[in-house]
């Protein structure tokens, strides 16, 4: 069952700014899914859509096959949403704030409650039950929107930049949680710049740009068709190159420093190898961009902007 | 949503703009009583010796139903206002916008705590006026008929403004250019009667002196102008008040871009 189908979604903002240009999209019931491109690509934007709080110019949209604009409220009553900026009442206390959203959808006082306790518990949030918004932490408040995000218990959940700005290990243990309830049945979709994110996580990627989407594919195969890695070498001394061969490349920046192009699937070891034949010292290496760029170039044949690794 | 979750959802935002009112009662409900006290003590007290009566009353009597409905409608709209803008600047007012809770219920909720604001400052002033003055009560169903329909079209007007808002400024020009001028000129403190004809007929434009006059009436049971055409304005302008901010919540006017 599809618990999203997109079809032709347009947005253009009253400023002019076309920041979708006719998407498709779906989603199957239960999968992780990935929304993966640059800032400004117009993710925000979709999931804006999705959830009500942008108005799209044209399109379709529907979320198990309740239709955006025919019932806007049960396919609301469906989504769970976690916005890219924070959106709190900073004054109220986190109880309140997970507890009152029960409310707005109508879950009667007792069962917000229960759930509003399990969600602060599970979340590690418990012992802040009480404190206003504002004294948590920025990690302490992106769980605390997905507690709010979930406490409806939604058969969708979408989440925009969920981990910008969260160090690696929250980061991963928001993973490991969203990975949880993705097992037990609820079905993701994410926004990201992070190439890892999307990889770690889902099983599907899309990946849009400038309002278009340019590859829609299991992540596999996308992380598959990453042809080649550029690694950027510096030498200890000036030296003669390998040989080039199918797998690898090189050329000469300047007589320190080499560029290498390794095919996909090979390893380092292998790459070092070769450059030990050669007897080439190598003082240090880094991937000249990250992956997430060279899918780009791979796609595009040009650039993105605004990617991370 | 059913009927049952509709309540739950009108009865959480209400709830909530309920708590907030009584949470912040020295910005809420202090002021006025503070404000309307020294009123009482200079017109009331000091002043109002000197006045002869209007209409057969005491002049503080004549005065203290106008200055219940001033503040009950200065507050709800203030109310309002300022709660629903600054979800919108805070950004919590998505809260609301991505659940399914319909137009009608978030704006109803937002009234009912200017609403429920507007009455009980309107109560702490009547309880301060005791100290002053005895409260003759000529109707009581018409006092509360037109306290609730004042307070409640000034919440909705607060709504509207906090809707165009673009920042908190903004909020602050009707109840200086618009309902600081209506009310002072609205037959509080005077009986139009007292007036020159225009200046008569220039009151007689003013949708809060027939809320005045009317709620007066149900105190006193004297009133300077037509009744019914008090409770047609109130009535017909809260309509058009609910049915304007219901479309504009609908279109997302300074919701959604
Ligand atoms: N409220 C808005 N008004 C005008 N333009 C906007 C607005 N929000 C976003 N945009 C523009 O739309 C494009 C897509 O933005 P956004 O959806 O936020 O991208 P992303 O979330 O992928 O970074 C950008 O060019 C952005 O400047
Ligand atoms: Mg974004």
């Amino acid at each position: 069952m599809e618990a999203l189908n997109i079809k032709q979604l347009r947005k253009t903002y009253s400023a002019g700014v076309e920041a979708l240009k006719g998407v498709d999209l779906k989603v199957e019931q239960g999968e992780f899914f990935a929304l993966l491109g640059p800032n400004g690509a117009g993710k925000s934007t979709l999931i804006g859509i999705l959830t009500g709080l942008v108005n799209k110019t044209s399109g379709k949209v529907q979320v198990f096959d309740e239709d955006l604009d025919v019932s806007p409220e049960r396919v609301k009553a469906q989504l769970g949403v976690m916005t890219q900026e924070l959106n709190f009442n900073i004054f109220e206390s986190c109880w309140n704030t997970v507890n009152f959203q029960a409310g707005y959808y109508g879950i009667d006082w007792k069962e917000a409650s229960r759930r509003t306790e399990q969600l602060l518990r599970d979340l590690e949030l418990w012992d802040k039950a009480k404190q206003p918004v504002r004294n948590l932490s920025g990690g302490m408040k992106r769980r605390l929107m997905l507690a709010r995000a979930l406490v409806h218990d939604p058969r969708v959940l979408i989440l925009d930049e969920p981990t910008a700005g969260l160090d690696i290990e929250l980061r991963r243990s928001l993973w490991v949680y969203l990975q949880k309830r993705n097992e037990a049945g609820l079905t993701i979709i994410l926004t990201t710049h992070y190439l890892e994110e999307a990889e770690a996580l889902c099983n599907r990627v899309a990946i849009i740009d400038q309002g278009t989407i340019l590859r829609d594919a299991p992540t596999r195969d996308l992380l598959g068709q990453l042809k080649k890695q550029t690694f950027v070498l510096e030498l200890v001394e000036k030296s003669e190159m390998p040989g080039d061969d199918e797998q690898v490349q090189y050329r000469i920046v300047d007589p320190l420093t080499i560029e290498a192009d390794v095919a996909h699937g090979i390893t380092m070891n292998e790459v070092f190898e070769r450059l030990k034949q050669a007897e080439v010292k190598v003082q240090s290496m880094r991937p000249k961009a990250n992956r997430l760029e060279e899918l780009f170039i791979d796609l595009v044949g040009k650039k993105g902007k605004g990617l991370s690794a | 949503m059913n009927a049952y979750r509709l309540y739950i959802s009108w009865l959480t935002l209400t709830r909530k703009e309920v708590m907030r009112v009584l949470r912040i009662w020295t910005q809420t409900l202090l002021p006025p009583a503070i404000t309307m006290g020294i009123y009482f003590v200079v017109f009331g007290s000091f002043l109002g010796g000197q006045i002869k009566e209007i209409e057969g009353y005491p002049y503080i009597q004549f005065i203290l139903p106008g200055l219940v409905m001033m503040t009950c409608i200065t507050n709800s709209f203030s109310n309002v206002a300022s709660s629903f803008f600054s979800a919108k600047f805070m950004r919590h007012i998505e809260e609301m916008l991505v659940s399914p809770m319909p137009d009608w219920v978030m704006v109803t909720g937002f009234v009912a705590g200017g609403v429920v604001r507007g009455v009980i400052c309107g109560l702490i002033v009547a309880l301060v006026g005791l100290f002053f003055t005895h409260i003759p009560i000529y109707n009581f169903l018409i006092i509360a008929f037109y306290l609730l329909a004042s307070a409640s079209l000034f919440s909705l007007a607060g709504l509207l403004n906090a809707l165009m808002a673009r920042k908190f400024d903004d909020i602050s020009i009707v109840p200086t250019f618009v309902l600081t001028p209506l009310t002072y000129f609205a037959g509080t403190f005077y009986s139009i009667q007292m007036l020159p004809e225009t200046w008569k007929k220039i009151s007689l434009a003013n949708p809060i002196f027939y809320m005045v006059d009317g709620f007066r009436y149900g105190f006193l049971g004297v009133h300077d102008a037509s009744l019914m055409v008090g409770v047609v304005l109130l009535g017909g302008l809260n309509l058009v008040g609910l049915a304007l901010s219901m479309h504009m919540v609908k279109k997302g006017v300074g919701l959604r871009s």
